[in-house]
């Protein structure tokens, strides 16, 4: 099956002082999929979707998004192509109310330019509640981020990055934090929410429950790049990964 | 028309002045390194240690003592700011504000600012002081048929070089120095390593205002002190500070210099626009290199 | 917001009735809203987490453009010469901005009081054209078209000083709510998360930052026409130190503090200085951080909340 990739990363290095937290990775995504990413603690997971997210640029290699290469570029405009991403650690404005969060996220897909109109009366206000509702967060909608537990403001995260009409999202650990019956919750949420708008996306993860449940396809990483790649059961049933990541 | 006295008149100032402001500006980034604050009350101990070494000064001479005294009273009288000032400031206030908002810390430090900017003219007056006994002691030379006082031209910069060398070697060769490096360079780190934090701010501190201090003293033999100097010599110790890249000890002094010979050649050349140069050398490499000429990179981890 | 303009109108017609109850208020009040205007643009920048020591270089850039413009006889009125002091000190900061709103907390702090401390000693030295320390006078304009007598320009600038407070008080609060001034505060809670909405945190500054000088430059315009008179000091760093202060006492967060608090601030003003000129900036200084240290809470742009994102 070869569907045109959405994403096609190349042979990407990066090295930090004595580390090489990209050694010649490459990956590729096809519309529609979602990959997970697995593999030890320091494999490089979280560097390369930070650099396919722009946030470091690699020291060579390349990214394609669609067709239009987005090596180095800023965040900004890898966002404003069609990319989102949410955080291991979910980056909110703490100050603010989850509506809020998601209002500002609105009005800077919208175009925050060209408005005068305070963010509470946005003319889109309802697609956000309906968001919320999508992932089951309408009752927080009025209070801060701060007083929600882990898994409610990772899904918060998640939403940001969803309001942005992404076709491609990063997740970084999705899951991580939260007790394992809270893991699929999350994830049928997370997994509802993508349909919707028929999202592409790539996770890293830890648990290998919520990976053979949700992913399409697995990439293992080691060492800065990937070591095996196939369906959750293939991969689940090499030996190696048994023995080297499931339970780290 | 630049002839070559005037480049060498310039190139002398700019030395003994760039001596000056690095003694400042190292105690800032040395401050900095450690406590992660940027002390807008810094230039206060450089203009109370003028005061200070400048009183004592007065004093040996009303005494009839020897006025060579007055050089072993300017290093006691940074030492006194130092601990006295620089001690007090960090136990009552400092201690409490850190790990803040930067902007808190900014309000704190710039509130001390204001308040010993009016305890010095309480003390010492709007009068401008001067002290000449220790240009007076050394003379001058003639250098390309112009006289420069060994004061400016030998004491400052040799006690400029001396300050960088010592604090070279007790960063790279004692404990307190060793940890002063760690905690600059790498904070979690440091904390991992269990360093007695209290203990170690307060003595980065003193010493980083001693430091400032002793740079007024020696400015207390060379410029009249006026009120107001303790603002201009934060901006400009910070310009430089900036410059090498916040927290870079050895970097400031490069720093100094060139902002030094830079505000020199200046005040030869367009006397008007002498306190423009330091802040365009430092707006131009700032524009190039946002941390700084020696600044080492960190990206935050998401 | 509702609450806040009625609280604000309220508060406007209360004022626009003492000096015509009290004369000699007028001039004072006049300062004190004036000042509460550059108070005001340190309250926006406050929104994003930022404070400038140097917003003294936009207040004096607005006085002298007054002094310039009236000793240039091109008989310009009042209102005339107020927005044009705004408009140049946005220019200035539109492109000082370029630079400046590429830091953050200590560097643009510092950065700006450097710049105005630049300001302050060219203003001193250009002797020939800024008329050195000594300052420049601003004979009195027309305001309105009209040539007034002292007394009744005094009272009209005052009227005139509310209106330009009340619509920039409106303006700044519907700016504050609108989505770019809400970007304001993700600059200062999460500038990571702004980018990855596709936000430039500078760019959202930069406007911010236009704004506020915007607001000092019109404060300073009308200080320059009430006084008569523009000095350097007015660029000098006490002076913008005092609009930090004000902004923290007013309570640092909202429209009306910030002329609360430069009504309050210029009244003990008035009287301090009769006993207390030595000390006034101790005693500045000694109660900003009394709030600060031991009344955080009240200040609800300025509470501990910055979490770091740390993995």
């Amino acid at each position: 099956m070869t569907r045109h990739p959405v994403l096609e990363a190349r042979n990407l290095r990066l090295q930090f002082g004595g580390v090489t937290a990209a050694d010649d990775a490459s990956l590729s995504i096809a519309a529609g999929e979602r990959v997970a990413i697995i593999g030890p603690n320091g494999a490089g997971k979280t560097t390369f979707v930070n650099i396919c997210t722009g946030y470091l640029k690699p020291q060579s290699g390349s990214v394609r998004f669609e067709g239009r290469e987005i090596t180095g570029v800023t965040p900004r405009e890898i966002v404003r192509n069609g990319i989102g991403r949410s955080f291991q650690l979910p980056q909110l404005f703490l100050d603010t109310t989850v509506l809020d969060n998601l209002l500002l996220a609105l009005a800077a897909r919208e175009g925050i330019w060209n408005t005068w109109t305070p963010l509470k009366r946005h003319p889109r206000r309802d697609e956000m509640l309906d968001l919320l509702e999508v992932i089951g967060l309408t009752e927080t909608a009025h209070q801060l981020p701060r007083e929600l537990p882990e898994g409610m403001r990772k899904l918060v995260d998640i939403a940001m990055a969803l309001a942005l009409r992404p076709r491609l999202i990063f997740m970084n650990e999705p899951t991580s934090g939260v007790s394992t019956r809270e893991k699929f919750a999350i994830m049928d949420v997370v997994i509802r929410a993508l349909q919707h708008n028929a999202t592409t996306a790539v996770f890293v993860e830890h648990d290998m429950e919520v990976v053979s449940r949700y992913a399409d396809r697995v990439a293992v990483w080691s060492f800065g790049r990937i070591g095996l790649e196939g369906t959750p059961a293939e991969v689940l049933n090499d030996p190696d990964v048994r023995r080297g990541v499931v339970g780290s | 028309m630049i002839s070559i006295q005037t480049v060498l008149l310039a190139a002398l100032d700019g030395l003994s002045y760039g001596a000056q402001v690095f003694m400042v500006a190292v105690g800032l980034s040395l401050i900095f390194g450690v406590l992660r604050i940027v002390n807008v009350a810094h230039g206060s101990f450089y203009a109370i240690g003028a005061y200070v070494a400048a009183s004592f000064g007065l004093f040996i001479a009303a005494a009839g003592w020897s006025p060579w005294l007055t050089y072993p009273a300017m290093a006691l009288s940074a030492c006194l700011v130092g601990i006295v000032v620089g001690g007090t400031l960090e136990v009552a206030l400092l201690r409490r504000i850190y790990g803040k908002e930067q902007v808190l810390q900014l309000l704190v430090t710039f509130a001390v600012f204001m308040i010993l900017e009016d305890m010095q003219k309480a003390v010492w007056g709007v009068r401008p002081y001067f002290i000449d006994a220790p240009l007076g002691l050394l003379g001058t030379v003639n250098i390309l048929g112009i006289n420069y006082s060994i004061y400016q031209l030998v004491v400052v910069p040799l006690f400029a070089v001396v300050m960088l060398v010592s604090l070279r070697y007790v960063l790279r060769h004692t404990r307190l120095g060793r940890i002063v490096t760690a905690v600059t360079d790498d904070r979690e780190a440091a904390a991992a390593m269990g360093v007695d934090a209290t203990r170690v701010y307060l003595l980065t501190f003193m010493i980083g205002a001693s430091i400032a201090a002793f740079g007024g003293a020696l400015a207390s033999g060379a410029t009249s002190l006026v009120p107001g100097m303790g603002a201009g010599m934060t901006i400009l110790s910070f310009a430089v500070a900036a410059t090498a890249g916040l927290g870079r000890i050895e970097g400031a002094a490069v720093a100094a210099l060139m902002i030094g010979l830079g505000r020199s050649l200046a005040v030869y050349m367009a006397p008007e626009f002498d306190v423009l140069v330091p802040y365009l050398i430092m707006f131009l490499v700032l524009l190039f290199k946002p941390q700084g000429l020696f600044s080492v990179q960190q990206t935050r981890k998401v | 917001m509702r609450p806040e303009i009625l609280l604000g109108g309220a508060a406007a017609f209360v004022l626009a009735i003492v000096p015509a109850l009290v004369p000699w208020t007028a001039v004072m009040l006049t300062i004190a809203l004036a000042i509460g205007l550059s108070v005001l643009g340190i309250v926006v920048l406050l929104r994003a987490g930022q404070v400038s020591f140097g917003h003294g270089l936009y207040y004096a850039t607005g006085a002298y453009t007054v002094a310039f413009l009236v000793s240039a006889r091109l008989s310009l009125d009042a209102l005339i010469l107020i927005p044009l002091g705004g408009l140049v000190a946005t220019l200035i900061a539109l492109a000082f901005g370029v630079f400046a709103v590429r830091y953050r907390d200590i560097f643009f702090a510092m950065i700006n009081l450097a710049i105005s401390m630049v300001a302050f000693a060219l203003l001193e030295k250009l002797y020939h054209i800024t008329g050195g320390g000594d300052g420049m006078n601003v004979a009195r304009p027309t305001l309105g078209g009209v040539r007034l007598g002292r007394a009744a320009f005094e009272g009209w600038m005052f009227y005139t000083t509310l209106a330009t407070v009340a619509i920039a008080s409106f303006l700044v609060g519907r700016y504050l709510d609108s989505p770019l001034g809400r970007a304001l505060e993700a600059v200062k809670s999460n500038e990571t998360r702004l980018e990855y909405l596709g936000v430039s945190g500078n760019r959202v500054l930069h406007v911010g930052y236009a704004i506020s000088a915007a607001l000092a430059g019109i404060s300073g315009a009308i200080i320059a026409i009430v006084n008569g008179h523009v000095a350097p000091e007015f660029a000098y760093w006490v002076r913008s130190g005092e609009f930090v202060f004000i902004a923290i006492l007013g309570g640092a967060g909202n429209v009306v503090g910030a002329f609360a608090g430069s009504i309050v601030f210029e009244v003990i003003r008035n009287h301090a200085a009769a006993f207390a000129a030595d000390y006034w900036q101790t005693i500045l200084g000694l109660s900003l951080i009394v709030i600060i240290m031991f009344a955080p809470d009240g200040l609800t742009q300025l509470r501990f909340i910055r979490r770091k994102a740390q993995s």
